[in-house]
């Protein structure tokens, strides 16, 4: 079996499909969209509708800490999200508030657990920078495997019993191994705004049968993208750094 | 625990007959007609409150040899689940297992340089993979006739993968006669680690002793960083100078100082005259030096020096020049020795193989064996010695090689495959009838290597061949 995820798309048009188009040629049996739909980029409306509708085909979509700041008209945040926040409840429709409060903090499906943040208080956000980050992720679920975003830096964190998690920065297009023994807590790197040093997209491959995870790597069009921010009158730090990845 | 008898099958393997095996796993011939080669299952040993290393190395191996290819490994046939029977199934490896070899030791000086070319050459392809061995020793190796074969990756490292049993560890792992003393330290990542045992096996092979004991403590095991063994000539005076060099170097603890490619090593023990025979450190320093040493506060770490990855990235280990001196030293000669130096910088301690071929018209035939010919060869050496001369390269960085043959390209392939050169790079005259017709020598060789090469053309000046407009 195959899934593909896809995290942190934040409104970015470019990315998402060029991912989707990768995620086609390669087939996927479950494909998940680990939040995160909005926020920073120029495209929501585009993203919220293509997401909608690969929900009703099947996809499984939970909610993003963006998300739910759109939905709920939240204001607790960085000044450049909070902008672009409230720059997206401008272009929304109340279909599209809909859709996005409706989502689910997580799901799981067989042994696979999918949140957004952590699997700590999934709805405060923590972020999961850390082996102590990590273990409490993994304290609070008894899942083999964990899958989140939140942070845009991909890492896997593999834990085996009374031990320590063990950090490991997984290469791109390079396969990991899922492994027996452990159990695991994925981070996905980002689709729409990779903060890892690599400006292309960045989603989670896992094949089940081989027992192996890759962080797929796809350039797109970023200037593109950043043209579209910029003319949206969007935060140009927001613009520059889909450029460098950071 | 399950009882395994021959005649059970497992997963399609039908265990035939029990192996002698070490205390970590059993080792059973076996059959599965889905193979066309024949079979080994190895079992790890899992009881319940037992060693958990045991687990954790067999989870190492099963990632790692399933990843390894070539014939200096056991294929990989199968592996089984953990919540059901874990095991692996590979090839059954023939031959002479070294652990016998060794008993043996000491062994006459060809032999000795013939085993370490063998294993040299495994760990080359090896390190190749982006593995690092960890636990080599005598009972890891068989002398098949495809040449040396590695077993047992349970310790063993990958660069792309997470280092799952290191993570799990904080002694150090590995066999206490042959790791490495950055290893002892807990560093894994560094292929100079197995050039290191390389160089205690051949120690054993050439003297009969093995350099550090066995010391069962990491006490014991930490006093190579300080203690250098006794050179091996003073065990064994038929050791010859060039072959205790290279042991030395191999066990060199400042990793600045040891080999850092399984390829020169090799091209070493095949090449005893390139090499440099350094004058022995005066060991004893008297006994102020002494008391002053022991009130020096060192720092482990930077006893064992940088790890080698840093230079081994850089740029390729042995480069080939192949320079046609036969009419003296020309324009392109010239240009060949601007791209060498060119391709030398990516690396500082890249080594360069000169590499002139003497064209013979017979096969088999010795021409150098006479007065005339003899003359020929000298007077190649020593132009070739003239040309590379401009590079300023140290004696342990280059050397010379005046090859006859009947087919120059042929030569020049066979010398780098055999030498696990990293880069080639040979001169391209300008086109002409003939060479249309034969084929040159340059395009033989992009055609055939093995490696990366570089052609060198001039540019031409003239303007022939070019149709009036």
């Amino acid at each position: 079996m195959r899934i593909a995820i896809l995290s942190d798309i934040h409104a970015n048009r470019e990315a998402f499909d060029a991912v989707l188009e990768v995620v086609h040629e390669r087939g996927s049996d479950e494909l998940v969209l680990l939040g995160d739909l909005v926020g920073y980029g120029p495209d929501p409306i585009y993203v919220v509708e293509r997401a909608a509708d690969l929900t009703a085909q099947g996809a499984l979509c939970i909610m993003g800490n963006h998300d739910e700041a759109v939905a709920r008209n939240l204001r607790d945040m960085t000044e450049n999200a909070r902008f672009a926040v409230q720059w997206t409840r401008k272009c929304l429709a109340p279909a599209h508030f809909d859709f996005l409060a409706r989502l689910p903090l997580s799901l799981q499906s067989e042994d696979r657990l999918y949140v957004h943040a952590s699997a700590e208080r999934p709805g405060k956000w923590p972020y999961i920078r850390d082996v102590d980050a990590a273990e409490r992720c993994l304290a609070s679920t008894d899942a083999r495997f964990i899958f989140c975003g939140h942070t845009h830096i991909p890492a896997i964190y593999y834990t085996l019993p009374v031990r320590r998690p063990m950090h490991f920065q997984p290469l791109d297009n390079v396969a990991a191994p899922l492994s027996e023994l452990r159990r695991h807590l994925v981070i996905a790197g980002a689709v729409g705004q990779p903060r890892d040093g690599n400006p292309a997209a960045c989603f989670v491959l896992i094949d089940t049968e081989r027992r192996e995870v890759t962080m797929v790597r796809v350039p797109y069009d970023h200037e593109e993208t950043g043209r579209k921010i910029q003319a949206a009158g969007l935060p140009g730090w927001l613009g520059m750094r889909l450029r460098i990845g950071r | 625990m399950q009882r395994f008898e021959a005649g059970t099958v497992i997963d399609g393997f039908e265990l035939v007959e029990k192996l002698p095996s070490g205390g970590m796993a059993s080792l059973w011939r076996v059959t599965n007609p889905r193979y066309d080669f024949p079979l080994v299952l190895k079992i790890p040993f899992l009881d319940p409150g037992g060693d958990v290393s045991v687990i954790l190395g067999f989870e190492a191996e099963e990632l790692i040899l399933k990843r390894l290819s070539g014939p200096h490994v056991p294929r990989f046939a199968a592996s089984g689940s953990l919540a059901r029977v874990p095991y692996i199934a590979m090839e059954f490896v023939a031959g002479s297992g070294m652990a016998g070899i060794v008993g043996n030791a000491p062994l006459p000086v060809d032999e000795v340089a013939t085993i370490g070319t063998e294993i040299a050459r495994a760990l080359a392809a090896l390190h190749r993979q982006k593995v690092v061995h960890l636990d080599l020793k005598p009972e890891n190796i068989i002398l098949a006739k495809r040449g040396a074969v590695l077993l047992d990756f349970g310790l063993a490292w990958h660069a792309e993968l997470p280092d799952l049993l290191g993570a799990e560890s904080s002694v150090p792992m590995g066999t206490a006669a042959y790791i490495a003393p950055e290893q002892v330290l807990g560093e894994r990542s560094d292929p100079a680690s197995d050039l290191f045992a390389l160089g205690c096996i051949l120690y054993q092979l050439a003297t009969g002793e093995e350099p550090f004991g066995r010391p069962a403590t990491f006490a014991g095991m930490k006093r190579r960083l300080y203690h250098a063994p006794k050179p091996p000539r003073d065990i064994n005076e038929t050791v010859p100078r060039w072959l205790e060099a290279i042991i030395l170097r191999c066990m060199e603890v400042d990793r600045s100082q040891r080999y850092a490619e399984a390829a020169h090593v090799l091209s070493d023990l095949k090449n005893p005259d390139q090499v440099v025979i350094a004058k022995r450190k005066p060991r004893d320093e008297g006994l102020w030096a002494a008391i002053a040493k022991l009130f020096r506060k060192t720092d482990d770490r930077s006893l064992v020096g940088r790890s080698t990855s840093s230079r081994t990235h850089a740029g390729p280990s042995i480069v080939l020049a192949a320079v046609d001196l036969a009419n003296g030293g020309d324009a392109l000669a010239g240009e060949v020795l601007n791209e060498t130096a060119r391709v030398l910088a990516s690396r500082e301690d890249s080594w360069l193989a000169c590499v002139t071929v003497l064209k013979t018209e017979i096969i088999g035939g010795t021409p150098a064996a006479d007065e005339t010919g003899r003359s020929v060869y000298l007077k190649r050496l020593v132009a070739m010695k003239d040309w590379a001369r401009p590079l300023h390269l140290p004696e342990d960085r280059i050397s010379y090689h005046v090859l006859e043959a009947v087919s120059p390209a042929d030569a020049i392939l066979n010398y780098a495959e055999h030498n696990d050169v990293g880069h080639i790079v040979v001169g391209a005259r300008a086109s002409s009838v003939i060479r249309r017709h034969l084929g040159s020598v340059s395009t033989k060789v992009v055609a055939q290597a093995l490696c990366s090469v570089s052609v060198v053309r001039l540019k031409t000046v003239e303007e022939q061949g070019r149709q009036p407009l």
